[in-house]
This record gives C-alpha cells, sequence and structure tokens, in this order.
C-alpha cells in the first residue's frame, strides 16, 4: 500500500510553525516511513498532482494568494489542519486588524519616522492585493482540526499528525495544548 | 461558619455545607472544581460570566450565587453543559481581542486556562476585531481593554477591598466597556498595591514592568489545569460517593 501524502504550506505566518515541524529531530527518519511529502516549502515541489491526504496550514490570510493558496490546499487534501497561532486566529500579522489597512499602510510608507521627502505604497502588479484584514484560515474554507501554539512544539505537531495518519482526532495532553 | 451542616449532591457526589454558603463555596471546601471566570473567592458574587452555569434541581442557575440548600441536586460537569461554558469563553475570545503568543498574562490567564481546561482548539465563531482603548497613563499600572472580558472583578475590589471607585462599567450589552472615574488612570486614586489590580483573572489591568518575569514552564497553569489546586483536596480527603 503506498503511503500516506504530507502537503505543508506557509502563509502569511513566519515559517517558525515549519521550524519547529522540522524540531522532531531524529523521529524525520520516523517521518520518512509514514508519509510521503508532497507540495511542500520543505521539498520545494510547486503544484498539486492528485489528492493528499494530510495538509497542513501555517498562517493566515493577509493577501489574495494566500487565499488562492489555502483555497487549492481545500480542493486537494483530504484532513485540512491549521497549524499554529496565525493560521487559528491571525496571529501576530492581525494585529493590523486594529488599526485599518490604509492608516497600517500609511504609517508604514508615508508618515513613518524613517520615510523621507514623501513616500509611496507600494503597487506593483507583482504583489499580491493585500485584504482589508487578515483572516483565519477557517474563515475562508472549512478546516478540519487545529493544532494550536505559537509555533506548537514538535511534540504537538508530531502527536497531532500521527494520531491523523493513524486515522484518529488528534488529542493532545494538558502539556501540549498551549496557545503559545 | 456557624449552624448545623446538611448535605447536598454534586454529580452524585455528597458535598457538606454550612447554612449561608453558596454552591461554590461548599463545592471549593470540598474539592469539587466547578469552572467559574468572575467568581473570586476574596469577592461578592456578581453571576456575571455564567461559566459557573450548573442545573440545579433541574433548572440552570450560577454556583456562585445560588445558595446551597439541603437535598440539592446539582448537575456542574456534563457534557452539555461543558459545551455551553466552551461556547461562553469561545465568545469571550472573538469579543475581544486576545493575542496569547505575547500577552504578558499569557500561562497565568484564567480565560486561557479555562479554554486549556474545557478541551477549546481555537475559537471559531466570527471574530469581531473591535475597537478597544488602552490606557498607559498611570505610573504603574497600565489598562488593555483589548483583553477584558467584562467580569467586574475589579469594579468589585475597588469598591468593598479599596474603599475606592476606581472601576465602573458603562453602556449595556455588546457595546459594554470598562469605565474609570476619571478621562484617564493617572488621576483617580488607584495604586498599585490595590485589590482591584490584582484581581483581574486576564491581561487587562497589568502592574507595569512585571511582565514575563516568570519564565514558561513555571506559570501558574503552565503544568496542571485550572481547578487542579481545588481538586486536590478531595484526593486527600475523598468525599463520599452518592448512589
Amino acid at each position: 500500500m503506498a503511503k500516506p501524502k504530507l502537503a505543508t504550506c506557509s502563509l502569511a505566518g513566519c515559517f517558525g510553525c515549519h521550524m519547529s515541524f522540522l524540531d522532531i529531530d531524529e523521529r524525520l527518519v520516523e517521518l520518512v516511513d509514514l508519509v510521503d511529502l508532497d507540495k511542500s516549502p520543505l521539498d520545494d515541489k510547486k503544484d498539486f498532482d492528485g489528492i493528499v491526504d494530510v495538509g497542513l496550514v501555517e498562517g493566515g490570510c493577509a493577501n489574495e494568494h494566500n487565499v488562492h493558496v489555502l483555497r487549492q490546499f481545500r480542493q486537494h487534501c483530504r484532513i485540512l489542519v491549521s497549524v499554529g497561532a496565525c493560521a487559528i486566529n491571525g496571529g501576530v500579522p492581525a494585529m493590523r486588524n486594529l488599526v485599518g489597512l490604509r492608516e497600517c499602510l500609511e504609517e508604514a510608507y508615508l508618515k513613518g519616522p524613517t520615510v523621507e521627502a514623501g513616500g509611496l505604497i507600494p503597487n506593483d502588479e507583482d504583489l499580491p492585493l493585500l485584504l482589508d484584514r487578515v483572516y483565519p484560515s477557517h474563515e475562508i474554507v472549512k478546516i478540519d482540526y487545529f493544532l494550536p501554539g505559537c509555533p506548537p512544539s514538535a511534540d504537538t505537531i508530531w502527536e497531532g499528525l500521527r494520531a491523523l495518519l493513524s486515522g484518529h482526532e488528534p488529542k493532545l495532553p494538558y502539556k501540549l495544548f498551549k496557545y503559545e | 461558619m456557624s449552624g448545623e451542616t446538611f448535605t447536598f449532591t454534586v454529580d452524585g457526589v455528597e458535598i457538606e455545607a454550612f447554612p449561608g454558603q453558596t454552591i461554590i463555596q461548599a463545592c471549593d471546601a470540598a474539592g469539587v472544581y466547578i469552572p467559574r471566570l468572575c467568581y473570586h473567592p476574596d469577592l461578592e458574587p456578581a453571576g456575571h460570566c455564567r461559566v459557573c452555569t450548573c442545573k440545579i434541581d433541574g433548572r440552570r442557575s450560577s454556583a456562585c450565587t445560588m445558595p446551597a440548600s439541603r437535598g440539592m441536586v446539582v448537575e456542574s460537569n456534563t457534557a452539555e453543559l461543558n459545551a455551553d461554558r466552551r461556547t461562553v469563553i469561545e465568545m469571550l475570545f472573538v469579543e475581544g481581542n486576545h493575542f496569547c503568543p505575547y500577552c504578558e498574562k499569557s500561562g497565568d490567564c484564567e480565560l486561557q486556562a479555562l479554554a486549556y481546561r474545557l478541551g477549546l482548539a481555537a475559537p471559531e465563531l466570527p471574530y469581531q476585531w473591535p475597537h478597544r482603548e488602552l490606557d498607559a497613563s498611570h505610573p504603574d499600572i497600565f489598562i488593555d481593554r483589548n483583553r477584558c472580558v467584562l467580569c467586574s472583578r475589579c469594579i468589585r475590589a475597588s469598591r468593598t477591598e479599596d474603599g475606592k471607585t476606581v472601576f465602573g462599567f458603562e453602556r449595556r450589552g455588546i457595546h459594554m466597556r470598562l469605565n474609570i472615574d476619571a478621562k484617564a488612570l493617572d488621576e483617580t486614586n488607584i495604586a498599585a498595591a490595590d485589590k482591584a489590580v490584582h484581581v483581574c483573572p486576564v491581561g487587562c489591568i497589568v502592574i507595569k514592568r512585571t511582565g514575563y518575569r516568570t519564565p514558561y514552564g513555571s506559570r501558574r497553569f503552565d503544568q496542571a489545569p485550572i481547578g487542579s489546586d481545588i481538586e486536590v483536596k478531595r484526593a486527600h480527603h475523598p468525599a463520599k460517593e452518592g448512589r
């Protein structure tokens, strides 16, 4: 029987959740026996070419490209998991939700103390359009499970992933169930 | 405590109580934990948050305000009531702006600890992202209303323990907010030693220059769930199991 496939992505996050994932250390060897890595920044596979069993989403949706990738993941992943604070509630990027997009851009590019001789808000067509605010993943697509943490510890990700790969719901012990 | 004791049951466990004790007081003394947020043992109960709601003789009521009485049958730790409690906590998370990863109260926060205990992996109700005010005018204390859960502990403590009236509520319903009796906190007579400053269950009223002092792993709720300090009493003096 073929191994289950695993995909991961980092949207509006800091890659800390992926770093934490790699912190499973020698269990990476065990992981290689458990799954085949599909589309992921870890192997740089660019596109899905079929259905994947488990998708891990790091980061919330701050721009239209994030939404595009998240929808691709939902279409191709049987089980989709929000990993970490940003995917779950927007996290640090969602601090801008308390300010407003225009005010935030003006402060960064026009009025900030380091702006000299009139700034310019970037508006290149290659830049993905920013959303009005940062959205948690589950406000864009259906999310099946959540692994909280900032980042979730390596043990949390390992326990969650192992449960899902063996057909169980992730049930985290108290010491692994943290929002930070 | 005076008068003869009597008993009532909580989830089938027989609890001994004194006349005048509320359900939550008798349960705390017996080592049975009922989840609660606005209740504080040193303050008059308010019945605001509804987290401690139990089925008392079949009817829902807050365990922090309901006096215990002989033969009462209380249900608390049931799937239905815990699901309701989880929803109350979930609503508080999305109605405010709670960023646990960089909050100095994290690990010591009763809202977060209740979410852990009740197994809330992620709030899924729509986030409101409300505009809330900060007041850092006072030299020793700041208020971050992003984290306020309107428990009224500070209001009660200021009045009954500190003999002041620093805090109050204004407006109603979803627009309710924590108010102070001056334009800015440094114009009030609040002091860092006041009870009102120390009873906040979340990171709303914070003493400056005290954040992040306790290392990760040693904070109040890092190792064991909220309520464990109450439940340990029962482990040492097991109550009689009813029926």
